[in-house]
């Protein structure tokens, strides 16, 4: 892929940012894989169980590329060396070596994180989850899953349909992604709204922790309260404090009735009174309220992601909503449902004032995934147009459309916005959850650019007192802009914790933390 | 100039609620029957009726005096008519049958529509029948064949292209065959039957995937006007002529092997049973 390689050579310039941290990172006197230690490791280890490029094992350093590289193709690592344990007690036994020689490990699951989370950041181990796939036990009486971290979360929705039960959560990157690194990073996604988020959802954990200890919290319970919930400081924890190996989770009652429209706004401003409407009229049965700005669906239609509304349907249309509805799995609900659905419709189209142009109701099951097929394939589409500046933040509702534009204008005022240097600034996001992801999407990623939105963009999410990272967690690429959204005591606490797991900084070292 | 009375085209579009061609289909345990209660919507073949019915309105414009759709099936089967009426047509035609009742026969539903087609002399009459060629429930592929020999009409079934001469009531179509493409010239009144290459051809979309029906639309279709009947009104019996003896599902395929080397192979097939061809 020629396009990669040339990324490859432009990314290979140090940035400002990992000359500081390869000194930090030196501070902490990691050690670096060594032909011992590959030596042990493939005694511990089945032969299809360790990629090196050292010998004994010397694997061609092309197929460890997957494993070095981030999704975005924006941050390289220089392992040496990915081991793919099948058990929790491989993995003990990985990482109590690993202690004992400070050698650094990054946990990996699917490798869909955007925020370099889950790449090494110079040659530290790659641990990766994807062998312990099996599901462990399911209850379709209280719904919940057990099952190895290292399970791909589309397989465990496809796993528990015949169950009529769903996954909590669901994202674009389901069919990579892995349940290990969604609790790892607290993945929100497109069903948070209705479903909350996985602090909620996950009932137990098994953890193997810094040292190799294992740690068994794989409670099937709904309910323990004996003592401090220590389950809760892993889920979100990026890597850095305990590999998750095992996941008990609550799924739900699958809903039968489920519909989708997606609706043109002739402006942004609408965006906020349609949510009001949207939970007034359909409050249980609102499922998911995503946002569209108009260049990301042009965008999605562009790269074919899903199938596009008709002509005369997206003219006029400033922005886009995905409203999906879920009622109950009987009969009756499922008429209630598409009542209240058209109820609202019906509301939002004979208005005075009307807060929508059109907009278009799937007809079957096949429309209802084209529909979903155009807001999950964004991320695919601007990554496909070229390459893309991901903020993931939070901020109030009514002011997307203001944070998307004052980006765009302060790149144009720094001559930036053509189209050898930044092509589009996008905006599409959880709307409902007050979560907009700003696309910025450059022709190659350049310090020049770089340096027109940070901090820019992260002074300008402080000013509205909103996250740097609602969802796609810190990694690699925000560890310097915490402190936009956490303040000196709460990183300083964050800071004691990482040393009371972790003395020796082996997991996952450089990121979160700054 | 406008087309007189007798140059304008009233457009009969029988359309199917089925199992959603994306459902897994379970078999009842009584293998009878297979499991119903799950997700319906409309034959894509009659799917791709109606957006045909639309799109030669949009051609022949003030031509086409009306496209009606009509259903032979329970009470639910009325939404299937809400989706064609959001696709375009004008009004619908509810034959309905209890929700218990069994499903109905091609030669059955043949005779349902040659009543309703009577019927509707009083009000022009019909001048052209598209449905689809089959139903993916049954597969049967029969009804419109048969209509137009009850109707004693020409048909030209598994069509992909359908052109209409309105003023010389004629239409020239392209038929899907074993081979190739046959080209029809018909008179009117026909039947015409569709297969799925019509949106390949006349729409540059993707075959069986017709417009997303726009809200603005799916209002005016609440409004839109519904006749309903029973197969009595038309004095048809839709008891089965046929019986099912059983369905079951295809045996589940057993997995391959791996040989080593051209010997291992031949004693496989030794084995399975089979013998080389006298040269």
């Amino acid at each position: 892929m020629l396009s990669r390689h040339l990324a490859h050579r432009i990314a290979l310039r140090p940035t400002a940012k990992a000359v500081r941290l390869a000194h930090s990172l030196s501070a902490l006197r990691l050690n670096t894989v060594n032909e011992q230690d590959v030596e042990h490791f493939s005694k511990i280890l089945p032969k299809t169980s360790v990629l090196s490029t050292l010998a004994p094992v010397s694997t061609a350093s092309s197929e460890l590329e997957i494993y070095n590289t981030d999704w975005i193709n924006k941050y390289h690592g220089k392992s040496t060396t990915v081991l793919r344990p099948r058990t929790t007690k491989e993995v003990s036994e990985i990482v109590k070596w690993c202690h004992e020689r400070r050698i650094g490990i990054v946990p990996q699951g699917g490798n869909t994180g955007l925020v370099g989370g889950s790449v090494p950041v110079n040659d530290e181990l790659v641990l990766s989850l994807g062998n312990m796939n099996k599901i462990r036990s399911f209850d379709p009486v209280s719904g919940i899953l057990v099952a190895d971290a290292g399970c791909i979360l589309e397989s465990l929705s496809e796993y528990l349909a015949p169950e009529n039960h769903i996954m909590p959560l669901d994202l674009g990157a389901k069919g990579s992604c892995q349940i290990g690194g969604n609790v790892a990073t607290n993945a929100g996604g497109l069903r948070l709204l209705r479903y909350g988020s996985l602090h909620g959802s996950v009932l137990g954990l098994e953890v193997v922790l810094p040292d190799g200890t294992i740690l068994d919290q794989l409670s099937v319970l709904r309910k323990d309260n004996t003592g401090y919930d220590l389950k809760q400081l892993f889920i979100g924890s990026e890597g850095t404090l305990g590999i998750i190996t095992g996941v008990s989770i609550l799924t739900a009652p699958a809903p039968n009735a489920s519909n989708n429209v997606i609706l043109a706004l002739p402006s942004f401003d609408n965006v906020k009174p349609l949510y009001q409407e949207a939970k007034r009229q359909l409050s249980e049965i609102l499922s998911a309220f995503e946002f569209i700005d108009r260049t990301a669906y042009d965008l999605a239609v562009k790269h074919g992601q899903g199938r596009a509304l008709n002509e005369e349907d997206v003219e006029g249309a400033e922005c886009f909503v995905l409203v999906e509805t879920s009622g109950g799995n009987r009969e009756h609900d499922e008429a209630a449902s598409i009542s209240k659905l058209n109820g609202l419709l019906e509301s939002l189209l004979e208005a005075d004032q009307p807060l929508i142009n059109t907009g278009v109701l799937s007809q079957s099951p096949a429309q209802f995934a084209q529909l979903w097929a155009i807001r999950e394939g964004l991320t695919e589409a601007v990554s496909k147009e070229g390459k893309a500046y991901k903020y993931d933040i939070s901020i109030p509702l009514g002011s997307f459309q203001e944070v998307v534009d004052t980006t765009r204008e302060h790149l144009r005022s720094k001559g930036l916005m053509r189209d050898d240097a930044v092509k589009y600034v996008v905006g599409y996001g959880h709307v409902g959850d007050g979560n907009l992801h700003l696309n910025v999407i450059a022709a190659a990623f350049t310090p020049e650019i770089e340096a027109a939105l940070e901090p820019f963009v992260y002074e300008l999410v402080s000013k509205y007192k909103g996250s740097v990272s609602a969802e796609h967690g810190i990694g690699l690429m925000k560890t310097h802009a915490l402190h936009y959204s956490k303040n000196a005591t709460s990183i300083e606490l964050m800071k004691r914790i990482k040393n009371l797991f972790d003395p020796h900084g082996i997991l996952n070292p450089g990121k979160v933390l700054p | 100039m406008r087309p007189t009375a007798s140059r304008l085209l009233n457009i009969l579009v029988p359309v199917k609620r089925t199992i959603d061609y994306a459902v897994k289909i379970r078999v009842n345990p009584d293998q009878k029957g297979v499991d119903l209660s799950v997700k319906h919507s409309m034959n894509p073949f009659d799917e791709i009726a109606v957006e045909e019915a639309v799109r030669l309105r949009k051609k022949l414009k003030d031509a086409v005096k009306s496209i009606k759709v009509v259903t032979i099936g329970p009470s639910k089967s009325t939404e299937t008519l809400r989706t064609a009426l959001a696709m375009g047509a004008d009004s619908g035609i509810h034959v309905e049958i209890s929700d218990s009742a069994p499903p109905p026969e091609p030669l059955g539903v043949a005779k349902v529509l040659r009543a309703v087609i009577e019927k509707q002399k009083e009000s022009g009459g019909i001048d052209l029948v598209i449905l689809g060629k089959q139903a993916i429930d049954d597969d049967q592929g029969q009804t419109g064949q048969m209509l137009a020999g009850l109707l004693d009409w020409p048909q030209a079934t598994f069509a992909s292209k359908l052109v209409v001469n309105a003023e010389k009531r004629e239409a020239n179509i392209t038929r899907e065959i074993d081979g190739g493409l046959q080209e029809l010239k018909c008179k009117l009144p026909l039947v015409v039957t569709t297969d799925l290459r019509f949106h390949v051809l006349n729409a540059h979309i993707l075959p069986s995937e017709p417009h997303y029906a726009s809200l603005p639309n799916i209002m005016k279709a609440k409004k839109k006007p519904i006749e309903k009947f029973t197969p009595a009104d038309l004095g048809i019996d839709l008891t089965p002529r046929i019986e099912t003896v059983k369905i079951s599902e295809p045996p589940k395929r057993v997995g391959g092997g791996k040989v080593e080397n051209v010997d291992e192979l031949i004693a496989k097939l030794k084995e399975a049973g089979i013998t080389a061809v006298k040269a």
